[in-house]
């Protein structure tokens, strides 16, 4: 059923924005500089933002509430790629994460545009300008780290080792993703992966970082988590869960 | 003009209502004052964001999450609008931060309680803001120009934190049994430390005298404390609450609520530095610093290298 498929896909793209989100939320008054207490404060409100806009087109396909799905789910329920759930590291794998996903995001909302799917153009479309904006901050960053001092572009390779496999995630299809394609719903994933590889070599070239060679085997089931969503989680759902849900907060 | 003539003049220039900017002749002690306050008032903003701050991870609705986010971000926002104020007094931000830091500089003792449950964010918002409101309010009549705006503008923000603040306290005072408790023994823990925002007795408070005098303040610390209970009590006891003061009483001859003594013996005991988080607040900024220090050196070594040719 295409419908069930978009319901999927429209999930995944949900839980990463969300839980990106929630990762970089815990920089807020922990930042390097004041300055970025406010502005990596702000990408994370527009992961937040952008999230709840796809799991209100989640609910219109499935009945299901955004605030049953991200406080009354199991680790196994969730589907974001473990690149977001990540622990938040240092400021560089904070960072690189981040921009790595950016690119993602822009590869892909620059043909979600165009979706046959109106609710997806309208919140793609929505979403477009403030991912623009993104990219540009987390190039800048990218940048002047891997440009900076020896230390700097020390902690910015090791980032960018660890996190490359992770990425490729992104661009794992899901079940029946193909019905999707066909109907010019959502791009094909192995174009975006091409487009995806195009932006962030050259711009973590000009970075001075290096693509890491060997890549480790990429998680391929979105229903698989490393023991830090579980974490994640536990946090996250601990008032909510004190009472049933619909309980008002 | 000398020294004599140009201190009266400067007076005369205030007691006109007139505001004093950044170039402008102004005796040393004002200056002193206003820096004192206005960095105080930045730190205030910097590690308040802290105890709420504590609580984004566990916000319990995506609103609720989003709004915190927003309220400890705008925290960060007034902190650099107030370092900038600040700085148009000659101060230096590696100078105040190195002051906060190393224990020099103060901040509002209020955030070195710890918030311990999720309704500690709606009585924050709604006290603390609300108290701050009353304070910054003041301030914005303030004769320093760039001070006074920078007031105008927070104020603007800290009244949607506090209204909420409010919407969270009330939804959870008319709640379900534990929401009920919960905000009760939120407001069991704040009310006090909230009531000591607003500093020691006018009797106690030794610059008061001449910041009103230069138009820095027009309230003293008792009038606004005042106009804070009286603002607030009525509110929270028509919510069901209960306000852990036996002694409160609404006095009609005066038009007054009027509250039990503060516990001075702990308000100086956590300005000191020894109140339950201030070793943690403390620890939080310096790790913040810290961790930070390679990030603020590749941008120097970056700006150098890139920015500073052509
Ligand atoms: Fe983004
Ligand atoms: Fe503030
Ligand atoms: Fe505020």
């Amino acid at each position: 059923m295409p419908n069930n498929s978009l319901a999927n896909k429209i999930l995944s793209v949900a839980d990463d924005s969300f839980i990106l989100g929630h990762r970089n939320s815990e920089w807020a008054g922990h930042a390097p500089i004041l300055e970025e207490d406010i502005a990596f404060a702000n990408i994370a409100l527009d992961e937040l933002g952008h999230a709840q806009l796809w799991y209100e087109l989640y609910q219109e396909l499935t009945g299901a509430e955004p605030d049953r799905v991200i406080f009354f789910r199991s680790a196994a329920e969730w589907r974001n790629t473990q690149l977001v759930e990540l622990p938040k590291g240092d400021w560089a794998f904070s960072m690189t994460r981040q921009f790595l996903f950016d690119v993602y995001e822009n590869v892909s909302l620059e043909r979600l545009v165009h979706s046959t799917n109106p609710r997806v153009q309208e919140i793609a479309t929505k979403i477009r300008t403030e991912e623009i904006y993104h990219l540009r901050h987390t190039s800048n960053w990218v940048k002047r780290l891997g440009l900076g001092t020896d230390e700097s572009h020390a902690r910015m390779q090791r980032a960018l080792d660890e996190l490359w496999t992770y990425a490729l995630q992104l661009f794992v299809p899901l079940e029946n993703e193909r019905e999707l394609i066909a109907e010019n719903v959502v791009p094909d994933l192995g174009i975006l992966r091409d487009a995806w590889q195009e932006k962030t070599v050259t711009h973590l070239s000009a970075s001075g970082l290096q693509i890491p060679e060997n890549i480790d085997s990429v998680p391929n089931l979105r229903a698989e988590h490393t023991e830090h969503l579980a974490e994640l989680l536990q946090d996250l759902q601990q008032v909510a869960r004190s009472e049933k849900f619909g309980v008002e907060w | 003009m000398s020294e004599q003539e140009k201190l009266q003049e400067f007076e005369a220039r205030i007691a006109r209502g007139e505001k004093i900017e950044p170039g402008d002749w102004m005796p040393e002690e004002y200056r002193k004052q206003l820096i004192r306050m206005i960095s105080q008032h930045a730190h205030s903003e910097i590690v308040g964001m802290l105890p709420e701050g504590a609580w984004i991870t566990r916000a319990p609705t995506l609103r609720r999450k989003i709004t915190l986010l927003a309220k400890v971000q705008d925290e960060g926002g007034h902190g650099q609008y107030l370092y900038h104020a600040a700085e148009t007094l000659g101060a230096t931000r590696a100078e105040m931060i190195d002051a906060l830091l190393t224990g020099k500089a103060k901040y509002a003792s209020v955030f070195n309680y710890p918030s311990l449950t999720w309704a500690d964010m709606g009585m924050i918002g709604w006290l603390v803001d609300g108290a701050a409101i009353m304070n910054q309010t003041m301030l914005a009549h303030c004769s320093y120009g760039p001070y006074s705006r920078a007031m105008v503008r927070i104020c603007t923000e800290e009244t949607f934190h506090k209204k909420q603040g409010m919407e969270q306290v009330i939804k959870y005072a008319r709640g379900t049994p534990p929401q009920k408790a919960m905000v009760q023994d939120a407001l069991n823990r704040w009310w006090w430390p909230v009531l000591m925002m607003f500093g020691p007795h006018d009797s106690n408070s030794p610059n008061s005298a001449q910041l009103i005098r230069w138009g820095v303040k027009t309230k003293t610390n008792d009038e606004l404390r005042q106009e804070f209970i009286n603002k607030t009590a009525p509110d929270l006891q028509l919510l069901g609450l209960k306000i852990p003061d036996p002694a409160l009483h609404y006095d009609e001859a005066s038009d007054n609520w009027i509250s039990g003594e503060i516990d001075w013996d702990e308000f100086w005991r956590v300005v000191k530095g020894d109140g339950p988080c201030n070793k943690e607040r403390l620890a939080a900024r310096r790790d913040a610093h810290e961790n930070g220090a390679w990030v603020r050196e590749a941008l120097n070594a970056y700006a150098e290298r890139f920015e500073g040719e052509g």
